[in-house]
Parts: structure tokens; sequence; C-alpha cells
């Protein structure tokens, strides 16, 4: 069975429900020759298995079923009637498919069996001539033909082959036969544990056709393995979701005995529930297991609408796939569909240019769009990427302002990133033209909608000329969530996790620090960068009930845009079910619904993008203003600041204000070149000029290192690395020993951990690299420099 | 005997399961009534409507808690006493009742049953579909959809 493609088994196991299924029909059609409605089912069985034995070309099959369909549709129509010998015949031909499939399953094709006797007997059935003389007690084995009276052949009839092959149909089929191939390897190990069931089946396959027969020639020592009809059934998607929300109780409860054993000193009692906490992980697993799909049940689809788009655009995609086998629950799969394929007309329409501007442009012709789909940390992020034109930031800012979306004034204050996430607004198009695939401004506002329906996320990022990225976070399950519970006034919330990017907690002594009044609004420091804040306790109205000045922060993410839910406590993280709320609750459009914890208690559990929405839209432009003014005097003034530590060589410490740092890189040595008789390196698409700060301070380490340490450093677009010979340690720059005893390049010197360090003048060291660095078109602030 | 034309009266005979609330007798239809519990462990709903005193959870399911006091315009339970919680199911959802306190399930004759007095309130007299007149008290007949309902 190794051999058999997915197709093959999906179409076996369809067609051995549909044979018993068979069976019943034809002989109730005794009792009641004139039901046209079993007629029709029966016949539409057999076309089916017709049409797909046709289109996998397994031609005796076909040939049998194609006489059996003739027949049929005759005793359909009423120009037959049914006669005990004409159901006779067609019992026989459904003895013959079953042999046939019995020989496909186990050999991979369709072996010895002889089909020219059955479908002599329904020819001669159909004409109404006396049918063979034999009744054929024994089924139409292959080594003993019946012997055929009138053999007519059907050559003329089975010219025609069938077109329209039934292929959703086999498409369709549950795709359990992954789980069902495990379990045969388990019982092909274990052989002895299940000789009644096997002996079970063969005997049923040999009522049915020299099935056992067949197998002995070609597999006689895998009695074991399990046929493939046997090792997977349909289930009613129904019966799953119930099991579902039943395994989801049986969690809850599972929580709640846990909390409560944990305070206990019985060690039975103890030993008891980890073994039901255990067990009951290993079974919501299992029920989950059975919901998966693997994604390419959607992706499948693709490829054909990629086709058609770029041929009615007149491009030329190359469609890649990575992680088709990611799975992820059946119910959002379908919620994902429709989503996705926007997405991924929308780069062929819009990301990927025409082949001339391509070449133009000095890319090669064939654009390539890249669905990628990975499991990571509890979710399935899907990413629909293309190498195409990108989206221009200037493009979208200047529509949304002339469709009235944002005022120029706000765009103005909005980063590239943001302006980016506007495509997701109502009313948004950038298409220059409306074409009948996509530029109707309906889209990507309503893609939105879909994936935040079931829990999702969606953000985009673009580099002009270089392609698009929209990246999707779903949910592995709708029914289960890994969520963080906080405390807040006294009362438990839920946070689903998927929105969580990291907890910051403060003592008092630290937050009456480190959280910033900025006109009015809280911010807090998160490595440099201000994290607007919000306190749960304001959006919900209630009073904090925590005094000792501690805060504690969950750092959220929602819509491309980070801020910080400040919060009284956290207390866990828990898998929780979630729960419908009436519709008064859900009006207040703060809580996705709500869910029972582990002790029993009742706990809401918050909407994140409504709490984001709430809270960051109450801010205006003017007050947004007054706080950036602020922050950029803040940030002037303020003493604290972190600093990256980093050695030069020579026992030297140098320590850079970390705003500036945009991230942190190795590079190889050798991949350093020369531009005149500067120093650059290539770094993502880009040539990045280098200082090498020891040379730059007069300091001179080990220059043979193989792997450079560098610090890149990005604004407006352009980069700089800044080599060191080693990155030492983050340290708040606040309590610092500062003198101004200061060299060239420097700003002064701090006590930092003990040691003298020297502080850098970054802008000097990045003018060193580029001189060009500030001369942007866009006039940029020079970055946050020490005060000393 | 006056009928009212002004509401939707249904002076039915049947069974109305009562309770107490500040003083006044109330009652609701039998087969609306899923359960009775004793006071539980509410979880409040912060910018909930006034009358939505929380959520309970009920083996499982949570259910949202609506103060009928609130409901009926009249003045916050007393501090200290427990309310009792009438779990009614309508539509298929389960929705409960913040009461003062359980009594018992009346067999009521449509000939007792009369409108609300005209001098009823504006806020209870959407709730109060009419009153039975039982001996030596008031049965007031509740709007179970309306009471639960924004």
């Amino acid at each position: 069975m190794d051999g058999l493609d997915d197709i093959v088994e999906e179409f076996l196991v369809e067609s051995h429900e549909n044979l018993d299924q068979l069976d019943t029909d034809l002989v109730a059609l005794e009792q009641e020759p004139d039901s046209r409605e079993r007629l029709s089912s029966i016949f539409r069985t057999i076309h089916t298995i017709k049409g797909t034995s046709g289109f996998l070309a397994f031609g005796r099959l076909e040939e049998v079923t194609h006489v059996g369909e003739n027949m049929l549709s005759r005793l359909r129509d009423g120009v037959l009637a049914l006669t005990p010998e004409r159901t006779s015949v067609l019992l026989r031909m459904v003895d013959t498919v079953r042999s046939l499939l019995a020989s496909i399953e186990t050999t991979g094709g369709e072996g010895g069996v002889d089909v020219s006797a059955v479908v002599a007997e329904i020819s001669a059935a159909m004409e109404d001539r006396p049918a063979a003389p034999t009744p054929a007690p024994a089924p139409p084995a292959a080594p003993a033909p019946v012997p055929a009276v009138e053999p007519t052949p059907v050559a003329e009839a089975a010219v025609e082959t069938p077109v329209e092959a039934p292929v959703e149909a086999v498409a369709g089929a549950v795709a359990g036969a992954v789980a069902g191939a495990d379990v045969q390897d388990e019982h092909a190990d274990d052989a002895h544990e299940a000789p009644d069931a096997h002996e079970d089946h063969d005997d049923h396959a040999e009522a049915g056709a020299p099935a056992g027969a067949a197998r002995s020639d070609g597999q006689g020592g895998q009695q074991a393995r399990r046929g493939v009809a046997d090792s997977t059934i349909r289930v009613d998607v129904d019966l799953l979701d119930s099991l579902m929300l039943l395994v989801g109780e049986l969690v809850l409860t599972r929580n709640q005995i846990v909390q409560y054993v944990g305070r206990s000193t019985d060690t039975d009692l103890v030993r008891a529930s980890q073994r039901l906490n255990l067990i009951a992980s290993e079974l919501q697993e299992g029920v989950m297991k059975t919901r998966m799909q693997p994604i390419d049940h959607i992706w499948s689809k693709l490829p054909r609408v990629v086709r058609d788009l770029g041929l009615q655009c007149g491009k030329t995609v190359r469609l890649e796939m990575e992680g088709k086998d990611t799975e992820l629950d059946k119910t959002l799969l379908e919620a994902v569909k429709d989503p996705l394929t926007h997405l991924v007309r929308n780069s062929v329409d819009h990301g990927i240019e025409s082949p001339d501007r391509r070449r133009a442009a000095g890319k090669p012709a064939e654009g390539v769009l890249t669905l990628r789909a990975k499991h990571e940390s509890g979710q399935v992020v899907v990413e629909v990427a293309d190498d195409g034109a990108g989206i221009d930031p200037a493009r979208i800012g200047a529509k949304a302002v002339e469709r009235g979306l944002v005022t120029a004034d706000q765009l103005s204050r909005m980063g590239p990133q943001d302006v980016l996430q506007m495509i997701f607004l109502p009313g948004f198009s950038t298409a220059a033209a409306v074409t009948n695939v996509s530029g109707r401004g309906v889209g990507m506002d309503v893609v939105k909608t879909n994936i935040e329906s079931i829990g999702g996320t969606i953000e985009v990022e673009s580099e002009p000329g270089r392609g698009t990225v929209c990246r999707l976070r779903i949910p592995l399950t709708l029914a289960i969530v890994p969520a963080l519970t906080v405390e807040c006034a006294g009362d438990r919330y839920a946070i689903p996790q998927i929105s969580l990017q990291e907890l910051v907690s403060l003592d008092a002594e630290k937050a009456a620090n480190a959280v910033e009044e900025v006109g009015g609004a809280p911010v807090y420091r998160l490595r440099g960068e201000l994290l607007p804040l919000v306190r749960l306790t304001d959006v919900l109205g209630l009073t904090s009930d925590r005094h000792d000045g501690h805060v504690v922060i969950a750092v959220l993410r929602s819509e491309g845009r980070r801020f910080g839910l400040v919060v009284d406590r956290v207390i866990n993280t828990e898998e929780i079910v979630v729960k419908a709320v009436g519709g008064q609750l859900k009006a207040i459009g703060l809580y996705s619904g709500a869910t029972v914890l582990g002790d029993g208690a009742v706990a809401l559990i918050l909407d994140v993008q409504a709490l984001a929405r709430r809270a960051l839209r109450t801010e205006t432009a003017e007050r947004q203003e007054a706080r950036e003014a602020a922050a950029r005097t803040v940030a002037a003034e303020t003493e604290r600041q972190r600093m990256l530590l980093a050695a030069i060589g020579e026992g030297r410490r140098v320590a850079i204000p970390l705003d500036t740092v945009t991230r942190l890189e190795q590079v190889r040595a050798e991949s350093v070149e020369r531009v005149g008789n500067r120093e650059v390196v290539q770094y993502r698409g880009a040539i990045l000029p280098i200082v090498r700060l020891d040379r730059h301070l007069g300091a001179y380490g080990t220059s043979d290192r193989e792997v450079l340490e560098v610090i890149v450093y990005s604004d407006h677009g352009r980069s700089v690395a800044i080599v060191v010979e080693e990155i030492l340690d983050i340290v708040d720059g606040g309590a610092a020993v500062r003198s101004d005893i200061d060299d060239m390049g420097l700003l002064g010197s701090a006590v930092l951990g003990d040691k003298v360090t020297e502080l850098l003048d970054v802008r000097a060291a990045i003018l060193a690299a580029d001189p060009a660095f500030y001369a942007t078109p866009v006039p940029s602030p020079a970055p946050s420099l020490l005060e000393v | 005997m006056t009928t009212a034309t002004d509401t939707p009266t249904r002076a039915t005979s049947g069974q109305l399961a009562t309770f107490r609330l500040d003083g006044d007798l109330y009652g609701v239809e039998v087969e609306h009534v899923q359960e009775v519990l004793r006071s539980q462990g509410l979880t409040r709903v912060p910018l909930a409507p006034p009358a939505v005193a929380g959520l309970i959870n009920l083996r499982g399911q949570v259910v949202t808690a609506i103060e009928l006091r609130e409901r009926l315009g009249r003045p916050p339970r007393p501090a200290g006493t427990d309310a009792v919680v009438i779990v009614v199911r309508l539509h298929g959802e389960a929705v409960s009742l913040l009461v003062d306190s359980i009594a018992d399930v009346v067999d009521v004759d449509a000939a007792d049953f009369e409108a609300p007095p005209d001098t009823l309130d504006g806020q209870a007299r959407e709730l109060i579909r009419g009153a039975y007149k039982l001996d030596g008290s008031l049965l007031l007949a509740l709007d179970v959809q309306k009471a639960v309902g924004s």
C-alpha cells in the first residue's frame, strides 16, 4: 500500500463504503423495485466509481462499472424492469468491483481479476436474454472465470471515456488516511495482538471476493496490515464538534481538580489527579488532531487561481509552497480559505509587475509568489510573499489622505510600518485602475475582519522594489485557547496568548523612574522604544487595588502596533475554553467571550484588538504631537538611558545608547568588501558602510577575527554598521558617575558596571561610516545623544 | 373586570413559579424556569448595563445574571442578604435572574388576572404583564422575555 497515492487511497476508502451501501440498497430494491430514489443512489455510486476508475486508469474496473451503469440507467429510466436475475447480476457486479478494489489495494494494480464474464452477464441480462446457465454461486473469481455464454463485447460502449470524473468526490474524502497508516504500522509490529480482527476482516473480504488469494501472492507475510477501508472511518463533523466541546469541559474540570488537589496531602489523590491531568491532555490533543487538516487542502486550488489570473493580467507567476503539511483545525481552514485566496489574487494582480517592468527593474521576468505555512508557538503562521514591486508607503499615505482616512498632519507623524497597515482600512485601494480582479476598495479590510473573527491577526511588510509579505497568524484551534490570566481591581481577565509579546514587571522603585508621563499619557521605555501604556483599570472604569507601586505590563500586539496593558498582577497561563457571552455583553465591545477558570470562577476574555482601538484612538492628534515633542525633550534631558556596552580592544569599553541600535549582527570578516577606501558589507540586499570603532577611536584591536560583531543603526532607510570587538552587556546608564574627560569621537566617560566606559559620539561614528547619512532628503532629528 | 388594551395581556391560566422581590410577590411561567440556585459567585462585567449583575458559572456554562431589582427600578438589595438565582431558559439560551427569595409554585386562573394599574411607573410597567389577585396578596406576572432583554 505504500506505493499508493493518496488519491487512490481515498478512492478505495470511499468506494468500500459505497459498496457496502450498494449491497443494502440492491437487496432493498428487490422489495420495492420501483423506488427511483434507491435506483438513483445506486446509479450515482456506480457512476462515481466508474468516473474515478477511468480517471485513475483502472481499465477493467471502468469496464465493469460502465456496463453496470448502463443497465442501471435503463432501470432507473424505467426502460428495464428489475427482475431477481438482474438483481443477482448487479450484486455480482458489486462483488467483482470489490475484488478489483481488493487487488488494487494489495498490489496497486488490477491483478488477475477477470471481468469479461460478469460484463457478458450484465449485457445479457440487459438484453433480456437468459442469463448465464450457472447462477454462479461462487463469486466470479479470477482463477475460474464463469464461462461466458454470450461474450458480447461492450467495447463500443466503453470507448467513451468519462471526462467528467468526479474528482471532488475523491479529493473531498476524509484525510484520515495518514492517521490510519500509523495504526497499520503498529499492527504490523504487533501482529499477535489483533489476529481476531484480521480474521474477521479476511472472512469479510472473502465473502465478497477472492481478496485473500490476490493478497497472498503480493504480500503474504503482511497479513497483519489492515485494509485501507478498515483503517479509516468517516465521522460527522458535528460529532467531532460536540466531542471537542466535551473535551473542553473535561479540560476545565481537570484544571479545577488539579487546583484543588494541589492543596491536598493525600498522595494517592495527588497521583490520580496527575494521571487525570496527563490523560486529559492527551485526549485533548487526540481530539484536536481528528479535526486537523493539512493546509494543502486549501492551497491545492491556488495554482490554478494563480495561473488563470497570471494569464489574464499578462504576467508569468511561479507559485511556490512551503509547509504544505502544516495542519490546522478544519473550521479554521475553511475560514482562512477566502482571505488567503484574496491575498494571492492581490499579489498577482498588484504585487507582481508585468514581465517588461520586471526586466527593466533587473529582475527575472517570472514573478515568484511564495506561500509559507509553519507552526510557531502554538499558532499557525501563513505568509503570502511576492517578489513584486512592493508597496510604496508614500503612495499609501497619499491615497489615505486623498480618501480622507487620515489627515496630512497625522500622516506626517506615522512610521512607514503604520502607514502600510492602512491598507486594511475599509474603503482603501491603491490599484491605479479598477480591474475585474481587484482594486475596488473592498478586500483587505474584509480579509482583516475575517481573520480577526477567528482570533487571528494579519500584518503586512513591504520593501519597495523587493516585494510584499502578508503574514497571517491563526490560532491552532478555536475551542481551546492558551491564555494569560491577569488580575485587575480584584477580578481576573484572560488575554489570549496570540496577542501577547512579553511581560514586564517593575518593582516600585524601578516603576517610579521607568514609567514616564508624557503629555499626560503614560509611556514605558521598552529597550529604548516608547511603549504607550494603557491601564486596564482606566479602560474598564475601575480602581486598581494595587497600591505598592509595582507595575506589571503585558506587552500586546495589535494591528502591527504595540502597546502595554498595565494590570495589577499576572496570575497564570492557562488553557481556556472560550464561551460565548450574551448579546448585551458583546455590545460592550471589549470582551471576546468568557471562560471558566480552574477554580470555577468565570473570567472575561479581553478582546485585544478592540482594546487597542478603544484605548489608542482616544489619543487626539494634538495630544500625540504634544507627547512626541515632550518625548524628545525627555529623551534629551534624561540622564537615564539604556546603554549597550561593547569592547573595542586594548581593554577599552564603549557605551552606545541603546535606542541608536537597530540590530546586532555577526558578519564574516571575509565578506567585507571595499568601495574606494571605505569598507562595506552586503546586508539584506543593500550595501552597508562599515566603521570599525577601534580604528575610529584610535584603539587597535585584534583585526584578524573571522566573525565581526556588528551594530546596525538604521534611520530613514539608510543603515550603517559599527564594528566592535565584542558585545558585552546592556546596562542602565542612570546612576553612572560621569566625567567630561573625552577624546575625539567621544562624548565623555562614565562608570558603568564598575569600569570606566567611554560614551560614544554616535553621530560622529555614523558620519565616519557614511558622510551622507544625515543628508537624506527627509530631515531627521539627530539620534538622541547623551548629554554630559 | 377591565382589560387593558395597551399591553399585550396574556391572561393565561397555568402555573407560575413565584419569588419575592422588595416585599412584592412576582411570578414567571414555570415552563421557562430551568432551575433555582442559591447565591453564586458572580464575576462582574465592567462597563456592562447596570442591570447586568455579572456572570455565573452554571456547571461549566457561563450565564449572564440580571439583577431584577435594578431592572424593576427597586432599591438595591440590603447588604448582608444573599440573592437567589433563578435560571430561565429562553430560545435555548440560559439567563439568570437575581431575586430576594423563592416562593411556591402557584396555580393561577385567567379569571383573576388584571392589567397593571395605571399608576405603575414606566420601567416596571414594561416588564409586568399584570397581576393575579390571590387571597390576601397580588401576584405580579413578570414578562421574562422583556426582563432579560437589554
